[in-house]
């Protein structure tokens, strides 16, 4: 009852002075649509560049790297244990690229709970043969299947298709710029000389975009037997075990410990492309930052509306205190009118950031670096939503508490005297 | 006889821009069903007294006593729940909200009081007005009324919760002779029939002639 009626007086000030209470509730509603409309496009952003690279790169990566034996024979000996041993001139080790063992490997590490999966690979330097010019470039063998379930490698194979890599013999997909040099098209044979001087001839079932050119000018797909066939390889030959976690966090530690365990070099995702970690939380403060600039903005004009109405309803108050209505109550009111303006103001701009969004959301954008992206991204978030509505909540409160807590202060006495 | 009201020794100073005493020992009473005006020459101290029987002002020396309870002088809810319930004020300037019709404006200290559900306080509301004779006028917004109107509506609004004592600052200081006339009657039936106590201050001499009682003021003290 009591709440009611301070509501009930609440309500009538606000419709009272309607045109002031709308524009301060524009301003809420305005900065909580481009609060949600930054955010939704900025993290859009984020995803897809961190798509580029972050998705499609293994979170622990397991090869064997080119480099010093750690075990250097002096060590070994037993006359040389005392001080220090300088070894000059030490080469790297002629260490085999292919990872010992690795059928054992792969059954163990998918039987870790924390992966989510893995992918062989191993890759062949090459060059590609078209009349008289020779184009340096690699084939990756892979697994077309589980780089796709894990790494999303169709994504970006624009034509053709990445299954038939291991449905056609000796078939490849090779990337855009390095097709269009060798004007070859889907059907087309392609011949290829390897390091050791083989030709082979691999006929093309696909082309791919990566997003980054570079890439598609000298890189191409084969399945893994047509790679070890071409380097005339045994079948459990690979270079590299491309593993992806359930928890991208756990990357580091699970390197870590692959390294001990299988006596390899492991690479985890943070340490290869930490660049991209920075770049994606950077962005999300800037958004963050503008949006609640907006809301702190807005909240100043809720501020300034509410100390005018104060200042107007001046006799108002002073009465309202006469007659028996205490300083928390015409705190109450006050507060009361600033949260209505946030909320109803909050809840518009939830809605018309949604529409901006959604309008966003359905305009064109055509790179020719990003072939799956057709439009402008957005993301759809709930939890943007739940700040968004709380943030208006607080700070328009504050901006009402100020007011407020002046108006619970005005002494009825100086004001009816005043007349 | 039954006290409504009791001041004793009540001491009051402006401290701004120097000290000066402006309430000097005041002692007096007012007995259940009396009407009762204080005049006095203006700048003698009688809003001032006035603002602290009504306990809006609690910066005084001495004490005060409303239906025989000690008013405090901290306990702002508390004061504000007294002038709710047991006082009634009507001012020079009539002081309605303006966002309020003339029934609601009646309605809200009887809402606040929190006493009887909404209903009665409405029903009670409309008694009040016909009681001064301007029910006609319930539904009207407060800003559309005449001067004279609006006073007796703010006389209802201080009648709404059957007060111990209803005070008036000069209630009709802004009015004409006419008006002033009405007001006046309304005052004196409410003392006559109803037996309500009444504490005006005035200065209009041919007002207080007509009240069962004079308190005189000079200088921030009673002298009859």
């Amino acid at each position: 009852m009591r709440k009611r009626l301070l509501l009930n007086i609440a309500n009538s000030l606000l419709l009272a002075r309607w045109r002031q209470t709308l524009v301060a509730a524009v301003g809420v509603t305005f900065s909580i649509t481009m609060f949600i409309t930054l955010l939704s496009f900025m993290s859009g952003l984020n995803d897809l560049l961190d798509g580029l690279i972050l998705n499609r790169t293994a979170h622990v990566r397991i090869y064997n790297d080119i480099k010093p034996n750690a075990d250097q024979p002096i060590n070994k000996n037993s006359n040389y244990t005392q001080g220090h041993n300088f070894i000059a001139s030490v080469k790297s080790d002629a260490n085999r690229q292919a990872i010992y063992n690795s059928d054992a490997i792969m059954k163990s590490i998918l039987k870790d709970p924390r992966v989510l999966g893995l992918s062989p690979k191993l890759t062949a330097q090459v060059f590609f043969n078209d009349g008289s010019i020779d184009i340096t470039g690699s084939v990756f063998g892979i697994n077309p299947t589980e780089e796709t379930r894990l790494y999303h490698f169709d994504e970006y194979v624009t034509t053709g298709n990445s299954a038939d890599l291991t449905k056609v013999n000796n078939s490849i997909i090779l990337g855009k710029g390095l097709a269009d040099k060798l004007l070859v098209q889907i059907g087309d044979a392609v011949q290829i000389t390897t390091s050791k001087g083989d030709l082979f001839q691999l006929k093309v079932v696909g082309t791919f975009q990566s997003g980054i050119k570079d890439f598609d000018n000298v890189q191409s797909y084969a399945s893994i037997g047509t790679v070890q066939k071409i380097l005339s390889v045994p079948n459990d030959y690979i270079t590299s075990i491309q593993v992806k976690l359930k928890d991208i966090t756990q990357a580091p530690a699970v390197a870590k410990e692959y390294e001990q365990l299988y006596q390899t070099d492991a690479e985890d995702i943070q340490t290869a492309n930490s660049q991209f970690e920075t770049g994606s939380s950077i962005r999300t403060l800037i958004s963050y930052s503008v949006g609640i600039t907006l809301l702190i903005v807005a909240g100043f004009g809720i501020y300034n509306i509410l100390n005018m109405m104060i200042f107007e309803k001046m006799d108002s108050i002073a009465i309202l205190k006469a007659t028996g209505f205490s300083g928390s109550d015409v705190k109450n009111i006050f507060i009361y009118i600033a949260v209505t303006i946030g909320i109803f103001g909050g809840l518009m701009g939830l809605l018309f950031g949604f529409g901006l969004s959604a309008i966003i959301d359905q305009i064109p954008f055509n790179t020719a670096s990003l072939p799956t992206i057709k439009t402008y991204p957005i993301v759809y978030n709930p939890r943007f939503y739940i700040i968004g509505i709380i943030f208006s909540f607080i700070t328009t409160y504050f901006a009402g508490w100020f007011p407020a807590r002046k108006a619970s202060k005005i002494d009825p006495v100086v004001i009816i005297r005043g007349k | 006889m039954n006290k409504i009201l009791e001041a004793k020794n009540i001491n009051k100073f402006f401290h701004d821009p120097i000290t000066i005493q402006v309430l000097e020992n005041v002692n007096f009473s007012i007995n259940k069903g009396e009407f009762v005006s204080l005049t006095g020459k203006s700048g003698c101290g009688k809003s001032t007294l006035l603002y602290v029987l009504s306990t809006m002002d609690t910066d005084y020396e001495g004490k005060l006593f409303i239906d025989g309870i000690e008013m405090p002088k901290k306990n702002e809810p508390f004061l504000a729940k007294i002038r709710n319930e047991k006082i009634g004020f009507v001012f020079q300037f009539h002081y309605l909200l303006n966002e309020f019709n003339v029934l609601r404006n009646v309605m809200l200290p009887g809402l606040k009081l929190n006493k009887y559900s909404e209903a009665e306080v409405e029903h009670r509301a409309m008694e009040k007005l016909k009681i001064l004779g301007i029910e006609h006028l319930a539904l009207k917004q407060a800003n559309h009324v005449s001067g004279g109107e609006k006073q007796r509506v703010a006389i209802a609004r201080a009648l709404i919760n059957d007060p111990h004592i209803i005070m008036g600052d000069e209630p009709t200081g802004n009015l004409d002779k006419k008006n002033s006339d009405l007001v006046f009657d309304i005052f004196k039936r409410l003392a006559d029939e109803f037996n309500q106590t009444l504490l005006i201050v005035t200065h209009d001499p041919s007002f207080a002639e007509r009240t069962h009682r004079i308190i005189q003021m000079e200088d921030g003290k009673i002298i009859s």
